[in-house]
């Protein structure tokens, strides 16, 4: 064995062993998209109103809202971003309820409390704290507070509206209708409506995070509840392995010893892009999977076009050893430039991707460049081990 | 196993024969396509996906009734193979308090559900996204033409894009035939056709350019029936090795991936077809209308001829 093998050799086994260190447990170092681990994916735009036209302070003031709405929602990670002048996108991985969620961030939020002629007396806008609490008949209820401002207007209004309706609104819809008793001047209401206690407190989340100074329309909403994700999950594995037993098999019939080692090949291949995956902590999304399933057919191609090459060369009566040299030079050509033309592709589909096909893209490019190293580097190196000690009939 | 040089395939005899079925394929597709157009999913179309999972045995008939009280009429209702309690259901776009209400009517005559998708994309992202769907294709055909072009030839970069051009109509257009829906993992399949396919062809066209190099005695017609002779078990195998994983994705892979990996399964089969009958042969087409003496062997020139 010579130096520059040995050098080989051992490049290789520490790239193998990074990427088992990188990707071990695969549960914990392997992030999971929306599609998988369930979530909520939404793009909001704000849109002008004749009262309330958009302008920057006003996404501005959206995002701060949307954000202080979610982190009282309790999501961990999520993701808030400003897109352009008017859009934001909101990802919130595994949240519980998609759907209340989504319900939450899109909402005004405007409080309003309206006398008997439909007249708005005061909103929301002064308010202090929103808290849920029961009352005595242990129904939810929502316990406002408002500033000294808030107070004041609050007082004014119950003190002109005694005996009389005083209906409270959220985005123009009613959802409580007390009777004034008395004037309240402390500043302090509940709001009892027909609330259930999950509704309450996302009333109280709301009012606390106060409202939207401008409309928000929802563009895009994609909601995955946690089963789905995980169905996914278990229906791709059993996919890849299927399908990687049946690649794996068919090149065992088909090219016997070069078969076994195009299928070592393979696996470390498979190894060396969960590896890539999680190094660059790339999020797995669903079609990301689908990227790699499809990976395991395509990683073989390299190998396959170097051991008809080296076929070729050995009825040419080359040696062994000539004719691995010459069906690697060959071959290398034709591997390159085949392959730089699908990445050319899988570059198409990362700019034109959102989130799930994006995740495709990468583990299709790393897919490419893996399956080429392997068949270059450690296809290369057993092939020359093989090479010192037998004749080539071990292989055909 | 070995059959490389037992059978010579002639590829290039009959190509008029092969140009003319493709090209009705081709026909017939782009007829499909114009004129009955597509059946684009919400991603495109805009709309509300829902997808859930009754508890309790629930027929289509039924769910289409709760879809009527809500005015949902027109929309399309699938109930999938693998569990019959399970719907998809695809309706105009709906707003969250909406689509919360409809589930909550599901819930009150169809018994207890499990939310597992909803999807709603609005008009204005669905049309914007066919705009970038569009430019991605762009990208990667001017990317292609021009990589191909600098490594090897300008006529043969022409002859890759062809080539692909015609696996993608026949994916596409089977697509709108069939009125299955194309949503953007179908259109990541195009593109991964795009990229496989045209591998697939340039492995065929690089041992044509080493052939021009070394084999300069042979007429170009037998130098492209030598090439692809010569990579055929390579391209059949990889072919092979590509679809038997697209096949466990499509029969293991679950609901969501099933039509990616038919639409797949179409194009690695239509990409490889092309590649074999249509790529190569059609330089000869190139030589002759744009008179180019290849390699200084008469092209026209019957074999041995000089």
């Amino acid at each position: 064995m010579n130096w520059n093998r040995t050098f080989r050799v051992t490049s290789v086994f520490v790239v193998i062993f990074i990427a088992i260190f990188l990707s071990f447990p695969l549960n914990e170092k392997i992030n999971l998209g929306l599609d998988l681990q369930g979530g909520s994916h939404v793009i909001l735009e704000c849109v002008d109103t004749p009262n309330a036209p958009v302008d920057n302070d006003a996404v501005i003031r959206v995002l701060e809202i949307i954000r202080s709405r979610i982190d009282q929602l309790g999501v961990s990670e999520p993701v808030i971003q400003r897109q352009g002048t008017r859009r934001i996108l909101v990802q919130l991985p595994g949240v519980e309820n998609p759907e209340a969620a989504v319900e939450i961030i899109g909402k005004t939020a405007l409080l309003e409390f309206k006398d008997e002629a439909g007249v708005t007396q005061l909103t929301g806008a002064h308010l202090l704290d929103a808290k849920t609490n029961f009352d005595q008949f242990s129904r939810p209820i929502v316990l406002i507070e408002f500033d000294k401002i808030g107070a004041k207007e609050f007082g004014e209004a119950t003190k002109s509206n005694v005996g009389k309706v005083l209906a409270i609104t959220l985005d123009g819809k009613e959802i409580s209708t007390p009777v004034v008793q008395e004037p309240i001047l402390d500043g302090r209401a509940q709001i009892t409506g027909k609330f259930t206690v999950e509704s309450a407190k996302h009333l109280a989340i709301l009012l606390r995070a106060g409202a939207l100074p401008v409309q928000v329309e929802i563009l895009e909403n994609r909601s995955v509840g946690p089963t789905l994700g995980k169905d996914s999950i278990s229906k791709g594995i059993k996919a890849g392995t299927i399908g990687l037993i049946l690649v794996l098999v068919f090149m065992l019939i088909y090219y016997k010893g070069f078969g076994l080692v195009a299928d070592f090949a393979l696996v470390i291949c498979m190894l060396l892009i969960l590896g890539a995956l999680a190094g660059i902590k790339a999020t797995l999304t669903l079609p990301g999977i689908a990227g790699i399933i499809l990976t395991i057919g395509m990683a073989v191609d390299a190998n396959i076009l170097i051991f008809e090459r080296i076929k070729e060369e050995l009825k040419l009566d080359k040696t062994f050893r000539a004719s691995i040299d010459a069906g690697f030079s060959k071959a290398f050509r034709t591997i390159f430039d085949a392959n730089v033309t699908t990445l050319i592709a899988a570059l198409a589909l990362f700019y034109f991707g959102s989130g799930p096909i994006k995740g495709f893209a990468v583990t299709l490019s790393i897919g490419i460049l893996a399956s080429m190293f392997t068949a270059i580097v450690v296809t290369k190196i057993i092939l020359e081990l093989v090479a010192t000690k037998f004749s080539p009939k071990i292989l055909v | 196993m070995d059959l490389i040089g037992k059978k010579q395939f002639d590829f290039v005899k009959n190509r008029k024969i092969v140009y003319l079925i493709s090209l009705i394929i081709v026909l017939i597709g782009l007829t499909s396509i114009i004129f009955q157009g597509f059946n684009f999913g919400i991603d495109f179309a805009g709309g509300t996906l829902i997808q859930i999972d009754f508890n309790e045995a629930v027929s289509t008939a039924e769910v289409r009734k709760v879809l009527d009280s809500f005015n949902l009429g027109k929309s399309t209702i699938q109930s999938l193979h693998e569990n019959e309690n399970e719907f998809i259901v695809r309706t105009e776009g709906i707003s969250v308090e909406r689509g919360k209400e409809l589930l909550s009517s599901f819930t009150k005559n169809l018994g207890e559900l499990e939310v597992l998708r909803v999807e709603t994309v609005g008009p204005v992202i669905g049309e914007n996204l066919k705009k970038i769907a569009l430019y991605a294709l762009l990208f990667a055909f001017i990317g292609m033409v021009t990589y191909i072009t600098v490594r090897f030839e300008f006529k043969f970069s022409i002859v890759s894009i062809l080539a692909l051009f015609y696996a993608c109509i026949v994916v596409l257009g089977i697509f709108s035939l069939w009125g299955k829906e194309i949503t953007i993992p179908i259109l990541a399949a195009v593109l991964t056709i795009v990229g496989y396919s045209i591998n697939n062809t340039i492995v065929i066209l690089d041992r044509l350019r080493e052939n021009i190099k070394f084999k300069t005695k042979e007429t170009f017609e037998n130098l492209i029936n030598i090439s692809i002779n010569q990579s055929l078990y390579r391209t059949i195998n990889t072919s092979l090795t590509t679809i038997l994983p697209i096949l466990a994705l499509y029969f293991w892979g679950g609901s969501i991936l099933s039509d990616f990996a038919l639409a797949l399964f179409i194009g690695m089969v239509a990409g490889t077809y092309s590649s074999i009958f249509i790529a190569s042969p059609l330089l000869l087409g190139w030589n002759k209308i744009f008179k180019v003496q290849q390699r200084g062997v008469r092209i026209i020139g019957k074999k041995g001829s000089k």
